[in-house]
């Protein structure tokens, strides 16, 4: 049954790869959002039956088949369904049924085959990633790792006639090699280490040995995994890929980079929890990493100008954010936070995605402006979502994110702390000028729209609202152009208005603002008379307490009070006056994040013109990016670039290899000139050398 | 008569009939010196037959009187065949089968 949940997609991707060109869109599409429901409804089965247990043995296993036996150490394909495992396979199927059925129209205007290629990789890379985190050891984990920047890579240059399209994809794939060259090594010293890589055999193993205070094996181990993690999640420094994967179909990058692959390395951090929390060493690592990479991207998402590239900064600041908590020893918080993203940041992009789908393909938001009532719908979920990410109290992104923020405060890190804050700032402060440049203040589309208005069959992006709208949309008010006759009115109203996310997108919208608002609700915090539900449910996947033995409840309380992080098992009751000030604090700077953004992009916008030019140094430097783009070009790419072609090239393979191998036809051809002096047609010189061969022979016995 | 005299005449013919081979220029002298080279060598199985008081020296020669006239058949077929072609019968006229 838990096999099912991946192989379900995955059977939607061999339909859609291999008759997917003679399926018409609404068959391909609506077949690979079917099954990805389906997928859904048997994961919440199965976590329901997950949740019938009791939490010692809290654990569905399936082993499919043994697939290595060397010696004595033996791999299986297994799945294994826990407690943290569920939160993902919710996530992932969930969120992605209905960024499957966004697409259905999002991709409308795509031709038939390209449509079912398009969903065939979406329900690839839906099938690897529920590999990934039910895989129950590190090689099938692995497995999906790789499928999954394999999909992330197919669908960053789905439009791979465009050049800088591929060229993302490329990177992406590239700069994740380094990741996962690291994660290799990890997985390969884990052998070496334990004889195994059953997450579970690890944990227990891990769980008898001290913890590590100098660098030593469990150190290198999970810095090696670390590094994977810094590539698949986008963290310093590997987090290059990122921003320019924004190339991809909207869809994609809300699925797959923001809600679920780029959670991976957190999510492996997870799934490692103990042998993370043996190796402080990593773990302080992490957090500096996580918390320099929030701030660091938030500096930059300040300026940019392409509304998914903000977007795409945000995603890595909120990844960074994950990171510190994973770092802090805080796995549940670090969950949490995945979690409440996932609905956030995926509703973002789905709603940049209808901004653009609206704008013909338009993502600069110098030319948005004012579009509040022209797409209302669009507007709220995308406002809601901006308030849960900014931190507002009340959305699913203030719980998350304030009790990173606490337990990082409450391990004594002040710095990181400050980093985390002043990175909530910058998070408030560049989502509301992102919703005030796009939503409100005037009205600055009217270029674009009238450019496209007659060019609308060309436009690759623009899906056609019209032509599939239901006539009873409640979705889509503003689009009731005739739905029969669709070519023809479209025209005249492309220049007039501008149509919200038809109904597929609008679900999809509608569902993602819910579940920004409730989702933080599963965790509301001790210090507000909660339970933190999420995080005692979670507890026991990292603690590895639930590793499917026989446990006598005694046994069980001694371990969790010995594991529990401090602040969850320790005085709730002064930690709760702390947890409530930090909360207080970082609220009021959410409110002034919005309050700032909105003072300075709606109501004054020449202040930050005038700051752009007043310090054009430090803005040129953010709107670069730091420049570390063109720092990795220089001190990376061009050394290798040169080596490669100097070297190996020119060097290695023309001189030696080529040189070897046209040097053995030189040799030969050489010889050959002397050789065949021999052979003059003379038959009497023939007869010559036979006779003086048999002499010879004859002498050679004579003599011996 | 001891075998040695025979011996020495076989090679005196045989090297008449190798150095015929080598030195001349025309094929049917060479033809020729190879039967006088063939005849060489019956001599010698004639002789160690006597000598071994065995008939098979005989007996091969026999064969090798065959087949030499087979050979000269051939031979000389050939020969002709040559001649038509290049109005020659110097075997350095015949070089072309090479590289």
């Amino acid at each position: 049954m838990l096999a099912l949940i991946p192989l379900i997609p995955f059977g939607g991707f061999l339909v859609n790869a291999f008759l997917g060109k003679r399926l018409p869109k609404s068959v391909s599409g609506g077949l690979a959002t079917l099954l990805m429901v389906i997928s859904f409804i048997i994961a919440v089965t199965q976590v329901s039956a997950l949740m019938g247990m009791t939490p010692e043995n809290r654990q569905i296993n399936q082993t499919l088949f043994t697939w290595i036996t060397a010696g004595d150490f033996t791999l299986d394909v297994a799945f294994r369904l826990d407690a943290l495992s569920a939160v993902m396979i919710l996530v992932i199927t969930g969120i992605g049924s209905l960024i499957h059925l966004y697409s259905t129209s999002y991709m409308h205007e795509e031709t038939d085959a390209e449509f079912a290629r398009f969903f065939s990789y979406l329900n690839l890379f839906c099938f690897f990633m529920l590999m990934l985190v039910l895989g129950s050891n590190v090689l099938v984990m692995f497995v999906g790792w790789e499928g999954v920047g394999l999909c992330s890579y197919l669908l960053i240059g789905y439009y791979y006639e465009k050049k800088s399209a591929s060229d993302a994809a490329n990177k992406a794939f590239i700069v994740n090699r380094v990741g996962d060259f690291a994660f290799i090594l990890g997985a390969l010293l884990l052998v070496v280490t334990f004889h195994s890589l059953d997450f579970t055999t690890i944990a227990l193993a891990v769980k008898e040995m001290p913890k590590e205070v100098t660098f030593g094996t469990l150190s290198l181990i999970t810095l090696l995994m670390f590094i994977g993690a810094t590539g698949k999640s986008a963290q310093i420094p590997l987090y290059v890929w990122l921003p320019d994967a924004m190339e991809g179909p909207t869809p994609v990058s809300a699925l797959i980079h923001a809600a679920t692959m780029v959670t991976a390395g957190v999510y492996m951090i997870g799934r490692n929890a103990m042998l993370f929390e043996h190796a402080p060493i990593t773990l302080t690592i992490v957090a500096i990493i996580g918390a320099s990479t929030a701030l660091f991207a938030g500096t930059i998402g300040l300026v940019q100008n392409d509304i998914k590239r903000v977007l795409a900064y945000s995603t890595v600041s909120q990844l960074g954010y994950m990171f510190l908590a994973m770092g802090m020893g805080a796995f549940g918080a670090g969950i949490f936070h995945l979690y409440t993203h996932a609905f956030f940041k995926a509703c973002l992009f789905l709603g940049s995605g209808a901004v653009i789908h609206s704008l013909h393909g338009e993502q600069d938001i110098r030319k948005m402006g004012g579009l509040k009532k022209h797409i209302p719908v669009t507007y709220w979920t995308f406002l809601i979502a901006s308030v849960a990410i900014a931190g507002v109290p009340g959305l699913a992104g203030f719980f998350s994110k304030d009790e990173i923020l606490f337990e990082t405060f409450a391990h004594g890190h002040q710095i990181l702390w400050g980093m985390g804050i002043l990175t909530s700032l910058l998070t408030a402060t560049y989502m509301f000028r992102l919703v005030h440049l796009t939503f409100h203040g005037e009205e600055r589309f009217h270029e674009v729209v009238a450019a496209h208005g007659h060019a609308a069959h060309d436009a690759p992006a623009h899906a056609a609202p019209d032509s599939h709208a239901a006539p009873d949309s409640h979705a889509a008010p503003d689009s009731h152009a005739a739905p029969d006759s669709h070519a023809a009115p479209r025209h005249s109203t492309h220049s007039t208005h501008l149509h919200d996310a038809p109904w597929p997108m609008a679900t999809a919208l509608i569902v993602l603002a819910l579940g920004s608002i409730l989702a933080g609700y599963v965790g509301i915090p001790h210090a507000l008379g909660g339970h933190n539900a999420l995080g005692a449910w979670l507890e026991p996947a990292f603690n590895a307490t639930n590793c499917g033995q026989p446990m006598t409840t005694g046994d069980l309380a001694g371990i969790a009070i010995e594991n529990c992080a401090p602040g969850e098992g320790g005085e709730p009751a002064e930690n709760a006056g702390l947890e409530l000030t930090l909360m207080v604090v970082s609220s009021l700077v959410a409110l002034a994040g919005i309050g700032l953004a909105t003072f300075l992009w709606l109501k004054n916008k020449q202040i930050p013109e005038r700051m752009a030019q007043q310090y054009s140094g430090i803005h040129q430097l953010l709107l670069n990016k730091y420049y570390v783009d063109e720092v990795y070009d220089a001190t990376i790419v061009q050394p290798i670039k040169v080596v490669s072609t100097e070297g190996l090239w020119r060097g290695f393979d023309v001189k030696l290899v080529d040189g070897a191998v046209n040097g053995a036809g030189y040799f030969v051809s050489g010889v050959s000139v002397v050789l065949r002096l021999l052979q003059n047609g003379s038959v009497k010189t023939y007869a010559a050398s036979m006779f003086a061969g048999a002499v010879a022979v004859l002498a050679y016995y004579m003599w011996r | 008569m001891p075998i040695g005299y025979y011996l020495v005449l076989s090679g005196l013919l045989f090297s008449i009939g190798a150095a015929g081979v080598f030195l001349r220029k025309n094929l049917i002298t060479l033809l020729l010196s190879v039967e006088i080279m063939l005849n060489a060598v019956n001599l010698t199985f004639v002789a160690f037959g006597r000598q071994l008081g065995t008939n098979d020296g005989q007996i091969i020669t026999f064969f090798v009187m065959t087949v030499a006239a087979a050979e000269a058949a051939v031979g000389l077929a050939l020969v002709i065949g040559l001649f038509r072609h290049r109005e020659s019968l110097n075997p350095e006229a015949f070089t072309t089968l090479k590289w």
